[in-house]
């Protein structure tokens, strides 16, 4: 069978392999290779719908870390189905669409590896069961969202996007990380299904809210809800196949899967309710209001992208009230907005994809995306005009597109919400349908001005660095693909209802019985009601403002430039850096002595603090063993070395007497019956003996140092305190009964392990983590040592980048 | 000036082999008398810095065409990917095992899945000592 496991590491997988096969095949576009990948794993994944839409889950564990209730956990239902057909339907789109965007003399390969670096870490997020799992692919689209940002790296604004889309969704991602270690805390389980299941016994737990907040965080910050949203115009500066893909299908969504996937742990909580139903709204009246204002078109759509988030997002809050109310005949009418939710994340996706394109296509074809410069295309570029057409009016939410049918529904659970009888919604209810009605005005002028501006009204050809000519078919075949969606989605709305929404309803609402139930038919036409009286309002005022556009714009110069989120954002970025500026500068001295100083009163503080303080520091000589006279002799000559160290004249005398202490411990060895520490002390001895004595041929002549008395005092309370502390430890450590026995190890090595040495046993087997980490850290170091002295910048060339 | 190291030369020639054998049967007996992968690694790593210091690098480099560095990697590499190895048997990250066969010479013979881990902690340990070693010595 098709394991969902291998969909997630599939294209990583080829991401390794994209740049050999870059350096091979010169003769032929490396997109159509990489195409396959998303291709592939659709049809793989299209072929799973029916038994998903019969109400099947498969759910696949692999073991990972047991030990530690880690375990690379798949579960696909129909939640998460819903985005892996989008990540790959839309990837495979997106590719195609970026083999004629990007030309050969791009860095393909990185481009097409980051890519698919994006589309196996969010496939990992959609389909991983297991919270660490899912945090860990998180966190990896924004890593690849980041190299997809700074693409073009040689732009400033591309760094910078980049580096604050890293910052704030990392941020989030972290605050996420500490909810799901809190939802461990709680549940003792790392599973979102196990969860789901036990969380009812948790809802009085103090730790609940602080959870949902901190889960939420990271959903809003990802899905750039409102102030997070920020990070998302700046993130325009990728190439747009990109924006197409991360910044309006996919990786922006992440955000409301987590909630939709939350929503039965979370949902039924007021505060739920109320955060993410109203910071929903919030971030679609500000996302669709700023965007009217926009000049660059791409802009526009990030702002646009940025209040659909919001819109879908205060759906699936206003959803969550069905599960207060619970499973009853009455809250059904409830469900029906995360319904509307999930329809309309798709139709975003299809239309949104579309008009990104359509911009990718003016930007690549004319050389400017700014409107001021544009107009009068369409009867020049009339493919890329009806696409834009398409695209523009179901975002609009116009009849006969996708958009319609999803804007009604959102409309008719606003209209719905308001006469709820639980939180009070009787007396705050009613913003709600407002609040959709009036950022619905705004989203239908800024469609307007989207298709009005660019493609009707004077051609300005003298503006233009290039002629009006219309794209590659290669450019348009995606875009039309997706205007096909546009439009079918409309037609036959009630396909899409059964096999791909019903199924996903049963994930987000388990305990809600039959799930048929929760689909409602979807019908384009409904009666003179509520909601397409609201939707005929929306058209008659957005025409209306449309056309006195220039009288009420000077609205916007009322806003203050100072106290924007994005000023607050730099003022932040620059008093860290600042900040911690001063606090390096602080104990960063650049004096080695003082490195040591540090790091041995740490050393006192924490391992003698410690001991001292669980009370270990007891001694008791009475069960050790006699000591016998070639031990004391040893420690003589230890002892004499030691002092004598401190006199020595030359750093070779010096270097010599520290092998004399290394070579006895490894007699020590010897006489203990420790044969293995005492090979690799001999040998390390010798090796550091060499290195040492390599150092040395590059260093001054050893002259005596002059040091105040206050250094000398420090230096001598640090080293006697670090004795003394030594000292102790090891005459306690005998007596010393707090931790586990690590015996049973040795016990039974040759049986567990089959190895008769106890030593590599635990090392290679028992902790073999341990030492896989050891090794990974072994040569980060020998790395560092390595570009620290090959690599550093010589003194001549001082304008070297950093 | 030159230094006169005939002797320290000519004792290098045998006496490397003897260390590299030693290494190598450290790193094999590792498993059940004193021994193992970090061990093996360091005596290894010591033959190479003895050749290293009774030639030059230049004339070790022609007879000896290793890049460290490539082997350190390597070594990491075979470390961790024997974790993710287990993992596509189905059983827990960095899982081992062992089992006994009967092999025509050597007769009775254990073969561990940790011989293959321990194989890349000890290239890491020779690549990263002597990549070390190497350019510290070779800084102007």
């Amino acid at each position: 069978m098709f394991s969902v496991n291998f969909a997630i590491i599939f294209p990583f997988i080829i991401a390794a392999l994209v740049p050999f096969l870059y350096r091979r095949i010169k003769f032929v576009h490396i997109g159509w290779f990489v195409m396959l990948v998303p291709i592939t794993l659709f049809i793989l994944l299209a072929r799973l719908i029916p038994s998903v839409a019969s109400g099947k889950t498969f759910f696949h564990t692999y073991n990972w870390i047991p030990s530690l209730d880690i375990n690379f956990t798949t579960y696909l239902d129909g939640l998460s189905m819903i985005f892996g057909l989008l990540i790959t339907g839309v990837g495979s789109l997106v590719i195609l669409y970026s083999i004629f965007y990007l030309s050969t003399k791009e860095s393909l390969q990185h481009f097409y590896s980051y890519l698919l670096l994006f589309m196996g870490a969010m496939l990992g997020v959609v389909f991983s069961d297991n919270l660490m799992v899912l945090y860990v692919f998180w966190e990896l689209t924004s890593v690849s969202s980041f190299l997809l940002i700074a693409f073009w790296n040689h732009r400033k604004a591309s760094r910078q996007g980049a580096q604050k889309a890293m910052l704030i969704t990392v941020s989030g991602g972290v605050a996420m990380l500490v909810g799901f270690i809190m939802l461990h805390t709680m549940t003792g389980t790392f599973s979102v299904r196990e969860i789901v299941l036990s969380i009812r016994d948790f809802t009085d737990h103090t730790l609940f809210l602080p959870t949902m907040i901190l889960v939420l965080l990271g959903a809003f910050t990802k899905s750039a809800q409102f102030p997070f949203h920020i990070w998302l115009p700046d993130a325009m500066e990728a190439p747009t196949p990109v924006s197409a893909y991360l910044h309006s299908a996919t990786m922006v969504k992440a955000g409301i899967y987590l909630v939709a996937r939350f929503t039965p742990v979370f949902g039924g909580d007021q505060v739920w309710f109320w955060s993410v139903s109203v910071i929903g709204m919030m971030t679609m009246f500000w996302g669709s209001f700023n965007a009217v204002r926009q000049p660059d078109l791409k802009a526009l759509l990030a702002y646009s992208t940025i209040s659909q988030l919001g819109l879908i997002m205060s759906l699936l809050g206003l959803g969550s009230i069905a599960l207060n109310i619970g499973y009853s005949a009455d809250s059904i009418i409830y469900t029906q907005a995360t319904f509307a939710a999930l329809f309309h994340l798709i139709n975003h996706s299809t239309f949104k994809g579309a008009l990104f394109m359509v911009v990718g296509i003016v930007d690549h074809e004319l050389g400017t995306r700014d409107i001021r410069r544009l107009g009068g295309l369409f009867t020049l570029m009339p493919f890329t005009f009806t696409i834009a057409v398409i695209g523009g009016l179901s975002m609009a939410g116009l009849p006969p597109f996708n958009g319609f049918l999803s804007k009604e529904m959102f409309f008719a659970a606003t209209v719905q919400i308001s006469n709820a009888d639980v939180f009070s919604l009787q007396t705050f209810g009613v913003i709600f349908p407002i609040v959709a009605w009036i950022a619905s005005i705004f989203t239908f002028v800024y469609c307007l001005i989207f298709i009005i501006k660019t493609f009707l009204g004077p051609a300005q050809p003298e503006k233009l660095d290039k002629p009006i000519h219309e794209a590659p078919v290669g450019m348009l075949i995606s875009p039309l693909i997706l205007c096909a969606f546009v439009v079918g989605i409309f037609f036959f709305p009630d396909l899409l209802g059964k096999y791909i929404l019903q199924p996903s309803m049963a994930s987000v609402y388990p305990t809600f019985g039959d799930p048929k139930e929760l689909t409602p038919s979807i019908y384009a036409w409904h009666g003179f009601n509520a909601e397409l009286m609201m939707t005929i309002g929306v058209i008659v005022i957005g025409a209306l403002l449309y056309n006195q556009l220039k009288k009420w714009k000077p609205v916007y110069g009322l806003f203050s430039q100072k106290y924007t989120f994005n000023m607050l954002y730099n003022s932040m970025l620059s008093s860290t850096e600042k900040g911690s500026t001063i606090v390096t500068k602080g104990y960063m001295t650049g004096f080695l002595r003082d490195y040591l100083v540090y790091i041995f009163v740490f050393f006192i503080v924490t391992v003698g603090g410690f001991l001292f303080y669980s009370g270990a520091f007891s001694i008791d000589i009475s069960t050790d063993a006699s000591i016998r006279v070639y031990e004391a002799i040893l420690v003589g000559v230890m002892a004499v070395a030691a002092v004598a160290m401190l006199f020595a004249k030359s750093r070779i005398t010096a270097t010599l007497l520290n092998g004399v202490l290394g070579y006895s411990i490894a007699i020590f060895f010897v006489i203990f019956r420790a044969p293995d520490l005492a090979l690799t002390q001999l040998v390390v001895e010798s090796v550091t003996t060499a290195l040492f004595l390599l150092c040395f041929y590059f260093l001054p002549e050893w002259k005596r140092e002059t040091s105040s008395s206050k250094t000398k005092l420090t230096n001598a309370i640090v080293s006697i305190g670090v004795g003394v502390v030594v000292m102790l430890v090891a005459f306690s450590v005998l007596n010393y009964e707090k931790f586990e026995t690590i015996s049973r190890y040795f016990e039974n090595a040759y049986e567990l392990a089959g190895g008769a040495n106890i030593v590599n046993a635990i090392l290679g087997d028992f902790r073999g983590f341990d030492t896989m980490l050891e090794v990974v850290v072994l040569f980060i170091a020998g790395l560092g040592i390595f570009t620290m002295i090959k690599l550093r910048a010589k003194k001549e060339d001082a304008d070297i980048e950093n | 000036m030159r230094i006169n190291d005939v002797i320290l030369r000519t004792v290098t020639k045998i006496v490397v082999f003897i260390i590299l054998t030693f290494g190598v049967y450290l790193f094999l007996s590792g498993h059940n008398t004193p021994g193992g992968g970090f061990i093996g690694g360091l005596v290894l790593a010591s033959a190479f810095v003895l050749l290293y210091l009774s030639s030059d690098i230049e004339s070790v480099q022609k007879s000896l065409p290793l890049d460290f560095k490539m082997v350190a990697a390597f070594g990491v590499l075979l470390a961790t990917s024997t974790g993710f190895g287990s993992l596509l048997l189905g059983v827990p990250f960095l899982s081992q095992t062992f089992a006994y066969f009967d092999l025509p010479i050597f007769g009775k013979t254990e073969l561990t899945t940790v011989t293959i881990f321990e194989a890349g902690v000890a290239l890491a340990v020779v690549g990263v000592v002597v990549t070390i070693i190497l350019s510290i010595s070779e800084d102007e």
